[in-house]
């Protein structure tokens, strides 16, 4: 590859990268919501976005040969998986974290990775009865599609990315406007609601937003609700994105998001998509890494390849807790004694 | 190890002596395991014979026996009747057992290496209050320390440092060991400095670079070795001499603690939860470098196969007792990991006693104010992270000669989760517990669940919830219920429960209100004279 045809190509990884992003965002804002409520890191999460895919899954299925619009099909996978994880992360939270919620801080942390084992392996023999263990994503066909695929169906904005250069199938599309629509959602939800200004309240200070006549436990049980829909949607999202699922899938995307949750100041709301969208870039340049390494003729380079992406993750969470631990939009915390 | 002592108070109310229920019981369990495990006898047993080789059965068997091993730490017993059922049972029975069916020795030596990574883990997160979830990266460490010399990989290493030597001869290896000397040297005189007067910007940025320096002198250093060794790659095309043995048992104490130390030095500012996610992600970290440097670790497909030490004079024994040639070096690595148990469990004794040991539950219980009190927090903490990585190094290194195989899926977050949840189930902080924990863990996956999923197998269950299959969904659930339950875990550390119980100990003064979030805030001693009281009542000993 030349450096003339290298542009292109790089422009099209970073677009791959924003939408895979997008995808990560929605993960992190799950687990920075219940992070910014609670202060525990819902290592559960991961298997609850899983959850989410899994319904989707379930979804395309079942309405696989219904006479359905594919747009239809897709916002009836986004409702059921919303509510199932929705449903299944207030459970956890009221049976496996409400009662340790005066516990010292490692005792709910390590039943939240109880939790995430557990659900892996519901998981497994649930699909498992019905001879299913990796889940193949099959989407309408006009998903699937290239967004634009001939010039003459182009038109506005399609051409425009066209004549950059840019190769978006229609899925893409769809995940970055959902993703774009849940996150308008989340924002008006939690900033202009007295839902949101109640939950902020607790999230502040549990105790006084007791006096003052909140319910904290049921705003507690609220966010992990709307955490655990953010993860449904970001199931499906996935499922669209990668096209299989299994049981296990949770996991290194759930890492990813956690990273960057973090890299953008856990418990921010727009830090948590400011990172996803970040990871989601440099995880695709780690994927094509080799490629620059033979444009610029460097061995070493060339050697690190896909194989090295998720160590780069965790290198940037490295790097960003020695150097910056509030993460880029994060307040300080001072520890008081 | 059933000698120590305890470290509780005796009970209030003596329970009767039971010397001679602790013999009866050791002589029937002994008795029955010798009987389960001979398999030309139970041939002659007809139908009891066939029960005995059910595989529940026998690993119920084998947890009775093991069972007596905790009877003689737990009761009140005459010392010798102690000694006698600690010692007999793992000296004489379990070897006699063993050389009938082998795979009760490799059980047991499995047992074992749990048995110390969860001891090292307890010190990490049962002591120091760091939840590592990255802890079986040290194993591996220690595992491909040896599995990379002792196999054919290391012929494999050298022929291709000889085939792209660079620029490589004497002259680099002397400008590597130069660099290394200097960097160390300075590194030492900085420390040293830094130790009177508080650090400057100088100080800190030239022990940066220093460590730089101290890295890439050991990587010229080594390459150099290797390409000067290159030479030598038929005649060690199966390893180094297995005489090695005993050198690379410190050298992968060393490494592993190296590690411990790199790692720890950039995380172990964080606490709590980020420390459990980064150290996550450096333990994945190490387990793609070892799937992706294949040069050095094959790959994916693993090292095989791995030498053990050879002691002639223990063969000769051996084969004297009766053991045929292919046990020896299962025999040998038996009673290896039992002195090497011995040794881990004297030294966390002593540390726990010790000031670092007060140090580490210091920071445990509360970081800030044990800086306020002086305790160097990073050093503290880093002396914890390398103790708990060099018993997890040497267990590697043994594990790795045991199995004659290792690839990166021995080293995966689910083993780290799996030591965890040993120390969690015994108790985090108290060490028979946690040797408890790891038998009953290591019992659960190596036999009881594979014999009840090998027990059911013709009962019609569907495969996919076959016990054999479902550890993750077991592992699970002993996390959250023992978290639920009892946090302070099978045979608790006395402490330990006193601070997980703390707040029912003021129930009375608390009060609960009918919204929750009133009582729902971090407990706190609104009269300074309550809480001591409480505390005292409990130390009057209910448990």
């Amino acid at each position: 590859m030349d450096l003339a045809t290298l542009l292109p190509f790089l422009v099209n990884v970073i677009v791959g990268g924003l939408v895979l992003g997008a995808v990560y965002a929605i993960i992190a804002l799950g687990y920075t919501m219940v992070y910014g409520v609670l202060q525990l890191i819902n290592f559960a999460h991961s298997e609850v976005f899983v959850t989410g895919a899994v319904v989707g899954f379930e979804v395309f299925r079942v309405l696989r040969d219904v006479a359905l619009d594919g747009y239809v099909k897709l916002l009836i996978a986004l409702l059921a998986a919303m509510i199932v994880s929705g449903a299944l992360n207030v459970v956890i939270e009221r049976l496996a974290y409400r009662p340790l919620r005066n516990a010292p801080k490692l005792v709910p942390l390590i039943t939240a990775i109880g939790v995430s084992l557990i659900l892996q392996d519901v998981l497994r023999v649930i699909e498992g009865f019905q001879g299913r263990f990796d889940l193949t994503y099959t989407l309408p066909t006009a998903f699937t599609t290239k967004f634009c695929a001939a010039a003459s169906s182009c038109a506005g904005l399609g051409n425009a990315l066209r004549t950059v250069g840019i190769d978006l199938q229609l899925k893409d599309v769809i995940l970055l406007i959902v993703a774009g629509l849940s996150l308008a959602v989340l924002n008006y939800l939690v900033n202009h609601t007295r839902l949101g200004t109640a939950i902020r309240a607790v999230a502040q200070d549990r105790v006084t937003s007791g006096l003052m006549g909140i319910d904290a436990n049921r705003m507690i049980s609220a966010t992990f609700a709307i955490g655990g829909a953010l993860g449904g949607i970001s199931g499906v999202l996935f499922g669209m994105k990668f096209g299989t699922v299994n049981a296990y899938s949770g996991f290194d995307p759930g890492i990813i998001a956690f990273t960057a949750a973090v890299l953008g100041g856990i418990g921010s709301i727009p830090g948590a998509v400011l990172g996803g969208l970040t990871l989601g870039v440099i995880q695709n340049l780690i994927g094509v890494t080799n490629v620059l390494g033979s444009v610029l003729g460097s061995a070493n380079l060339g050697a690190i390849d896909a194989s090295y992406q998720r160590i780069g993750a965790f290198i940037v969470l490295v790097l960003i807790l020695i150097f910056k631990p509030t993460g880029l939009l994060g307040k300080s915390n001072v520890e008081k004694v | 190890m059933t000698a120590m002592p305890s470290t509780r108070p005796a009970p209030p109310a003596p329970a009767p002596e039971r010397t001679i229920m602790l013999v009866l019981i050791f002589l029937v369990t002994s008795g029955i395991l010798l009987v389960s495990h001979n398999g030309p006898l139970l041939d002659t047993l007809g139908p009891l014979g066939t029960f005995l080789k059910n595989p529940i059965v026998e690993a119920l068997m084998v947890s009775l026996f093991l069972a007596n091993v905790l009877f003689a730490h737990l009761w009140r017993a005459a010392p010798w009747a102690k000694a006698l059922v600690g010692l007999g049972s793992l000296l004489i029975v379990l070897p006699l057992a063993g050389r009938e069916d082998t795979s009760l020795l490799d059980l047991s030596i499995q047992i074992m290496i749990f048995a110390a990574l969860a001891l090292g883990l307890n010190i990490v997160v049962g002591l120091a209050g760091l939840l590592d979830l990255g802890y079986v990266a040290f194993f591996a460490v220690g595992a491909y320390t040896w599995g990379i010399f002792a196999s054919p990989r290391f012929g494999e290493v050298l022929k291709y440092y000889g085939s792209h030597p660079g620029a490589t001869n004497a002259g680099t290896l002397a400008i590597g060991l130069f660099l290394v000397v200097v960097t160390a040297a300075s590194m030492l005189y900085i420390n040293r400095l830094t130790a009177r007067t508080a650090p400057t910007p100088t100080t800190t940025w030239s022990f940066r670079l220093a460590s730089f320096g101290l890295i890439a002198g050991l990587v010229l250093a080594v390459r150099a070795i290797a390409v000067l060794m290159s030479g030598q790659a038929g005649a060690l095309a199966n390893g180094i001499n297995p005489g090695f043995f005993w050198l690379f048992l410190a050298l992968s104490i060393m490494a592993a603690a190296i590690v411990g130390v790199l790692i720890g030095l950039p995380v172990l500012r964080l606490k709590g939860d980020y420390l459990a996610i980064i150290t996550l992600g450096l333990g994945e970290v190490i387990r793609v470098l070892a799937n992706n440097l294949s040069l050095y670790t094959a790959g994916s497909q693993g090292i095989t196969p791995i030498k053990s030490a050879s002691v002639p004079w223990f063969d000769k024994l051996a084969g004297a007792l009766g053991f045929s040639d292919d046990q020896f070096y299962l025999l040998f690595l038996y009673f290896l990991v039992l002195i090497v148990i011995a040794v881990i469990l004297t030294v966390n004794v002593r540390l726990d006693r010790s000031r670092i040991g007060r140090a580490w539950i210091a920071i445990r219980d509360d970081e800030v104010a044990a800086q306020a009190m002086g305790v160097p927090l990073v050093q503290t903490k880093l002396i914890a992270f390398a103790t708990g990585a060099s018993f997890a190094g040497v267990m590697g290194m043994i594990f790795a000669a045991k199995q004659t195989f290792i690839s990166p899926e021995s080293f995966n977050l689910f083993q780290s989760i799996g030591v965890l949840s040993m120390v969690i189930l015994g108790g985090m902080g108290s060490f028979p517990g946690v040797i408890l924990g790891a038998a009953v863990v290591t019992l659960l996956n190596l036999r009881i669940l594979p014999g009840l999923g090998e027990a059911t197998a013709n009962l019609g269950i569907p495969q996919q919830v076959n016990p054999g299959q479902l550890q993750r969904l077991i592992f699970g659930i002993i996390l959250v219920a023992m978290m639920l339950l009892r946090p302070e875990g099978l045979l608790p550390n006395r402490r330990r429960t006193l601070e997980l119980h703390h707040d029912e100990n003021q129930e009375d003064d608390s009060g609960h209100g009918s919204g929750g979030a009133l009582t729902a805030g971090p407990v706190e001693v609104l009269s300074p004279g309550l809480a001591p009281a409480a505390e005292g009542e409990r130390s009057g000993g209910t448990k």
